[in-house]
Formats: structure tokens, sequence, C-alpha cells
């Protein structure tokens, strides 16, 4: 899948048709890290083969370690991170498996890593495909979440994870994730901005406050041991800088918008939700198959909108209910499964946010996409019908196995 | 916007082709959009790719169905019970066979369009890599892609002699194709 891709010097951007590996790929090259380790796996190796090909050229100007592992790639970014370094890593599934007790450890030490972790179904059931099984499994790991719909938002989002993960009132390692095969491979015409508006986005990190580093010679303790009240304040704060990242995401990205010219509205997204009775809820690469079902549904005069959720963790719960607001009934396109509840994740959390703001709409989930499945269209808008009867006070079941049942 | 499937087995290019045909026609300004859909990366498995391509960008990301056209990369495919579902009679077929085609594939169809694709491909390029010979017959069969867009395309891809013989096979399929209305 690996193409011959130069970067150009210009200052203005370059089109390209790309795929959303390709995207991070550049995204990381953009973010000029120090150190970047990684290892391959399926539907994330083009990410490698990329940078690994921009390290060889001499762009990419980078510590590159080729590690045995994900476990290593992990352990060795958060190293280096402590060093002072800015770091990158990308991996997938049974990769993110493999390095969990080091991606817990990255949380827990407050590590400004950025991963790139593309969605595929977990071990298990053995199935090259996607879903967001994966992202969801380490939700509450303590990582700044973001979820993406097209080539380019993976491409922007992973320069804007820096500014979060490096920023000092946040100090936290974020993750940027899109859907296996339905985005990774997905080739989009798109843009490559100019060296120069990355580092000029980038610039602001340099004038805050230097970073405790672990330097030769200074002996420094990082994996604090801690216990009780001790460990909690550390709970305490990390869960604080979580909350703080709300505002900090409108905030990057209104910088963003003013060099780059592009948005993507927060933490939430809303898709001709103004005067709708019912949404669809989305997040990822569906979310632009919804927006062609809502349109065509529109056409046929039928009130519905979309919701777009990009950031997942932190949770941004005020700004679902508030955009939820009024409406007579919500479908959530889930496309992971949250076992031991009957439903899939995005549901849990929205029906949480939405019994926080005491509003009583009716939410009405669809588990679908599973190991690669399809969300087609048709899906879409059998979603809209159902939740359209379910505003109607007509019985539709709370959870649908789409399309099995 | 104008749907296009591809159809292979893995280590043919099946992919490769829609990200350049998708290449191809953000070369003449449109936008464009393409996926491949596999498993485990298998040779010899058959692969689909999709590709959508219009005016505005381009949306959804799903599979496609209903193809206005399709390409198949492997004569042997034809087996597959399911390969022609959702064409329609104003649909056209791209077909790299050996043997000339006498009755129409599928009920559905308004063109195929058939050429030798894998001879060419390794008389052009060395190896029985059809893809861009593929690509080149369907400019013509189609008429929504110019053959110098396709060639243009190709200079993300490959560079040197490569480059030299996948555009000369590309040439070649664009101008061996035999075209036949049902």
């Amino acid at each position: 899948m690996s193409t011959k891709i130069e970067i150009s010097g210009e200052t203005k951007g370059e089109r390209r048709v790309l795929t959303g590996n390709a995207a991070a790929a550049y995204g990381a090259l953009l973010a000029r890290p120090d150190v970047v380790a990684l290892y391959p796996i399926t539907p994330q190796t083009e990410v490698v083969e990329l940078l690994s090909q921009f390290h060889a050229n001499g762009l990419l100007d980078a510590e590159m370690i080729q590690v045995e592992g994900e476990n290593s790639a992990m352990s060795s970014i958060i190293a280096a991170s402590v060093a002072g370094g800015r770091v990158f890593t990308a991996t997938s599934s049974w990769g993110l498996a493999f390095m969990y007790d080091a991606f817990l450890m990255a949380a827990g030490t407050r590590t400004p890593a950025v991963m790139v972790n593309v969605n595929r179904e977990t071990p298990g059931i053995y199935s090259v495909s996607c879903s967001r099984q994966d992202m969801m499994s380490v939700r509450d790991a303590g990582w700044i979440q973001i979820e993406v719909e097209t080539t380019q938002e993976v491409l922007d989002t992973v320069l804007m994870a820096y500014r979060l993960a490096e920023d000092n009132d946040i100090l936290l390692p974020v993750m940027v994730s899109y859907d296996g095969y339905y985005l990774s491979f997905m080739s989009e015409d798109m843009e490559i901005p100019p060296q120069e508006y990355a580092d000029r986005f980038l610039a602001s990190l340099k004038e805050q406050p230097e970073r405790l580093k672990l330097v030769p010679g200074g002996p420094l303790g990082f994996h604090a041991h801690a216990l009780l009240e001790d460990f909690m304040e550390y709970r305490y704060k990390h869960v604080a800088a979580m909350e703080r990242t709300k505002n900090k995401l409108v905030e990057v990205e209104k910088e963003f918008e003013d060099i780059f010219g592009r948005n993507y509205h927060g933490a939430v997204e809303e898709y001709r939700c103004e005067d709708a009775d019912i949404v669809l809820m989305t997040m990822g690469s569906s979310t632009g198959t919804a927006r062609v079902a809502v349109d065509k549904k529109r056409e046929q005069g039928i009130k519905v909108g979309l919701v777009k959720l990009r950031l997942f963790r932190p949770f941004p719960k005020e700004i679902v209910a508030k955009v939820l607001k009024g409406k007579k009934a919500v479908g959530v396109i889930d496309r992971s499964v949250c076992f031991g509840w009957d439903g899939g994740h995005l549901y849990n959390e929205t029906k949480a946010a939405l019994y926080d703001s005491g509003q009583n709409v009716k939410l009405v989930d669809y588990i679908t996409g599973i190991a690669s499945l399809d969300i087609t269209i048709d899906h879409l808008e059998r979603a809209i019908d159902e939740v359209g009867q379910a505003a109607k006070g007509k019985p539709v079941k709370d959870v649908t196995w789409l399309p099995l049942e | 916007m104008k749907q296009i499937r591809l159809h292979g087995r893995g280590g043919q290019g099946a992919a490769l082709a829609s990200q350049m045909l998708a290449n191809a026609f953000v070369v003449e300004g449109k936008h464009a959009a393409s996926f491949p859909m596999f498993g485990f990366e298998r040779r010899g498995a058959p692969v689909i790719s999709f590709v959508r391509f219009d005016d505005l960008p381009v949306r959804e990301k799903t599979q496609i169905y209903a193809p206005d056209c399709m390409l198949v990369l492997d004569p042997g495919l034809q087996r597959l019970p399911n390969l022609f579902d959702g064409l329609s009679p104003e649909s056209t077929l791209v077909l790299n066979s050996s043997k000339e085609v006498t009755e129409s594939p599928s009920d559905n169809l308004k063109t195929t369009a058939v050429v030798n694709a894998s001879a060419i491909a390794i008389a052009e390029v060395g190896r029985n890599i059809s893809n861009t010979c593929l690509m080149g017959a369907f400019c013509a069969a189609t008429g929504w892609l110019k053959l110098d867009s396709l060639h243009e395309a190709f200079k993300f891809y490959f560079s040197g002699k490569l480059l030299e013989n996948n555009k000369n096979s590309a040439t070649r399929g664009y101008n061996e194709v035999k075209l036949i209305e049902w």
C-alpha cells in the first residue's frame, strides 16, 4: 500500500490523494518528533512503512526505533518523553493489548505522548477487521481519546494532539483513532499543509515553562510511588487535567483554523440539527455515510440531524446534553460492544450524560459495523425511520444489532 | 457521482489500482475516494476495491453495491456466484480475458470491454500484474477519464523504467480493448 511521496518545500499546501494511514504519517512528520518507535500491525502497517521511508530519505529527522514489539514501542517513547523529547507511535488492536501495562504507565506518569490507534477488532475471535472495540477497551486508562472521520482530519488531529499533550495545563497522552479499512485504507483528496504552518501552530509549546526532564547526572524519580491520599491526589489532578482538555481543544482548534483554515467544531459537531426533531449520533468514518443518509431523509421532509462525537475521552457530557436538548429521539450508531450492558459504548456514555442533564430523550442504540461489516446508507436510513417511530412514542427496541436483527 | 468496483486477487494490484484511479480523477479536478476491502493479507485471495468520483466531495465511506462500472482483473473470478451483483442495464464491465467473449457475462450490462491485460502486462511490465493495462481499457470504455490523467497519476506510484512500462501497458489497454454492446 505504500506510495512514493515526497514532501513539498513550498509555503502552499499540496493537494494529494492519500490514505488515512499516510495522513497519520504526514501528521507525525510535520510535528517534527524527536523519537518515533513503531511496530507494524494490520491495518496500521502503512504508517510504519511511510515513516521509515521518510526517515530513510532524510525527511524525518528523528531517532527511529524499530522495536521488537508494541510493549517496547510504548516503553521507548515514555522514556524518550521523560528525557524531554517529542514522541510518536502507532498501533492497533493486538498491539494495543500487548502494550497495555506500558500504555497505563504513560497515563500514570502524565507522559505527553501522541499515539495513533487504527481501530480493529480485539483478540479472541480471530478477525483482522474494523471495529472500535480496541480503543473502547482502554477508555478508562487515562488517555485523551479523539476519533476522526476523514483523512484530512487524521493529519490535522495528529498535529492538534501535540498541542493538547504537551500543554503545561494538560500533560497527558493523546490517542488519535480512526477506523481500520474504512479510513486507514481510504484514499481521499486532501491537503498536506506546509511545514511552516505546522511549525507556527506548534511554536507556542516552546514558550511555556520547561517540562521536568530526566537528564544524565541529575537524579530524579519518575513513576512515583504513592499511597492513600497521595495517590488519590495524583488521580484527582489527572482527572482535573482531563476536564481542562475540553476547553483547551476549543482554543487549539481556533488557533488551528486561523493558520490552516479548517475546523472540526471541537468536541462535538452538529450537522443539520438546528430544527431537527430526531438525530443520529456517530463517531468516525461512518459519519460521512450518515451525512448522506440524513440529507436523503431531509429531502423526504424528515427533520433529522446528525451529531458527530469527536472527543471521546474526556467525554464532553455537557456539550452532548446541550446539543441533544429538546430532541424527541436519538439513534446512536455504535461500532463496539459494551459487554455487561446490552448496548454499545457511545449509547451508554450518552445515556449517562443525559441523565445528568435531567432530560428524558429517547435513545435507540444500533450495534453495527462490527468486524468490518459495512455501515450502509440503507442501514442508517432504517435507523432514522425507527428513531422517527420512537419519537412518536411507538415501541422500538432499545438496542438493535444491525443487520442481524 | 459515479461508482466503480474492482475485483482482483491479493497481489494483482486491485487495491493500488483503485488508489491510482482516485488520483487520476483528482488530477482532472474532480473529488474522489477509494478503498479496498479484504481480510487477512493473502496472495491469491479475492480482493474488492471501490472508487467514487464526483464534482462534489465524496462523503460516504461505505462499499459499492450498484457499480456504474466494474473492473475484473482476474478472469477466474467470473466463476464467483455474486461477482456481477448490483450491475444495471447502463453498467460497463472491463474484463481481463484471453478468450473471446461471445455471450454477455451478466443480464445487466450495457458494454463489455475485453482486453488480454495479462498478456500485455507480461509483455510490457514483465509480470502478470494487469491493473494498469485494465485502467487504460477503462478510460477507453467509459470515457470518464483521459489516458493522460492516468499517466499523470502513475507518477505518484512509479518512477523510472517501471513508470514507462506501466504507461505503455495502460496505453496498449486503451488502444487494444474491444468494446461489445449488448
